[in-house]
């Protein structure tokens, strides 16, 4: 009941849908039916999705990868009742501001790693180690995770990785020092790796 | 087969069946039985069929949850939720004052669910018996016996909102 005698004089359906589904959002958490909350937000490297299931932050998409898609295979891959809710990211979101600010070296958040499987998910483990600012080539990494002969599955499992920034793939680069690809694109690497340059 | 996200459904039929909560309930009950019906929707929804109108899935259920309101207003000794006295536009397309809606909340409730599932929500007259009972012509009758009374009590009626 929330009939406020303003709402009665100058309605607007599309206020009081809004209202609605924040509630339902928050209605959904409660009632543990929130399989998958994401956000958007701004960043220097442009619109990010974040999303996260009840175990963790499983999503990170830059909007070249079509942030649509990106909730469509969510709901494919892990359940359909996804609804934007960004209660349950204010700590990722509030991480990343501090990242892009220079304020914070390494994310403290916890990470559902369910999109990934086998060897891609090893890899996405062990990429945290490589620290801030610091960056290794796809063969170190292949060495680093004990398959030193995986340098192309090494490149794979960094060009599927579901959480960009979050899980530092952008500190990954060729043997000969370029940046490689990227899923935010190459500007977005070389935006990631000049920001950490700069201490 | 893959389902859209939840969040797309909320989006393409929100307003729908905010329209279609305010005609069976009136305005100040309309957003609990939105709130129910989605939450119940949600869900519910991994397990819809692919082949479901997600509109007429979405009705049935606001159906039940404006049922399910008006018992408990019923029950309750004082009534509340009564359709205010001030003028209102309320969601009703083409409606920008509030006599129209007042007009609908006097209908009796199988000429409203009618009028609210076949002229707002635009279902066909077998998917309205299949929701509310009877069959599709006596779901067409409701609906053309709401609409003449809802042309002959308006403009210029008034009365209590109780249904």
């Amino acid at each position: 009941m929330n009939g406020s005698p303003d709402s009665l004089t100058s309605p607007s359906d599309d206020g009081t849908l809004a209202r609605l589904r924040l509630r339902l959002g928050q209605a959904a958490e409660t009632e543990g039916l929130l399989d998958v909350a994401y956000t958007t937000v701004d960043s220097p490297v442009g619109p990010l999705l974040l999303a996260a299931t009840p175990k963790g932050l499983v999503r990170v998409a830059f909007a070249v990868e079509g942030h649509d898609r990106v909730l469509e295979t969510l709901a494919h891959r892990i359940s359909p009742r996804v609804l934007r809710a960004p209660g349950r990211l204010d700590a990722a979101a509030r991480e990343l501001d501090e990242y892009f600010a220079r304020r914070r070296q390494a994310f403290d958040l916890p990470l559902d790693l369910s999109l990934s499987g086998g060897f891609r998910q090893l890899v996405q483990r062990h990429l945290p180690e490589i620290s801030y600012g610091q960056t290794r080539s796809y063969g170190q990494i292949a060495a680093l995770v004990g398959n030193p002969k995986a340098v192309r599955a090494v490149g794979t499992a960094c060009a599927t990785n579901p959480l960009p920034l979050v899980v530092p793939c952008h500190r990954v680069l060729r043997a000969d020092g370029t940046p490689g690809g990227y899923a935010g694109g190459p500007e977005a690497k070389l935006t990631l790796l000049n920001l950490e340059a700069t201490r | 087969m893959s389902m859209p996200p939840f969040e797309i459904v909320v989006a393409q039929h929100g307003g729908t069946v905010l329209r279609v909560c305010r005609v069976l309930l009136g305005r100040q009950d309309a957003e609990d039985a939105w709130s129910e019906t989605f939450l119940a929707a949600l869900r519910a929804y991994p397990d819809l069929p692919g082949t479901a109108n997600v509109e007429a899935w979405l009705v049935t259920i606001a159906h039940r949850k404006a049922i399910d309101v008006l018992r408990a207003r019923r029950r309750q000794p004082v009534p509340v939720g009564e359709i205010p006295e001030a003028p209102t536009a309320l969601g009703v397309p083409g409606a920008s004052d509030g006599e129209l809606w007042q007009a609908v909340a006097a209908l009796p409730g199988k000429q409203r669910q009618a009028v609210a599932y076949h002229y707002v929500a635009g279902l066909p007259y077998a998917d309205i018996a299949a929701i509310t009972g009877g069959t599709a012509d006596a779901a067409r009758r409701a609906a053309a016996d709401g609409l003449a009374n809802l042309r002959k009590h308006y403009p210029g009626a008034t009365t209590e909102g109780a249904p």
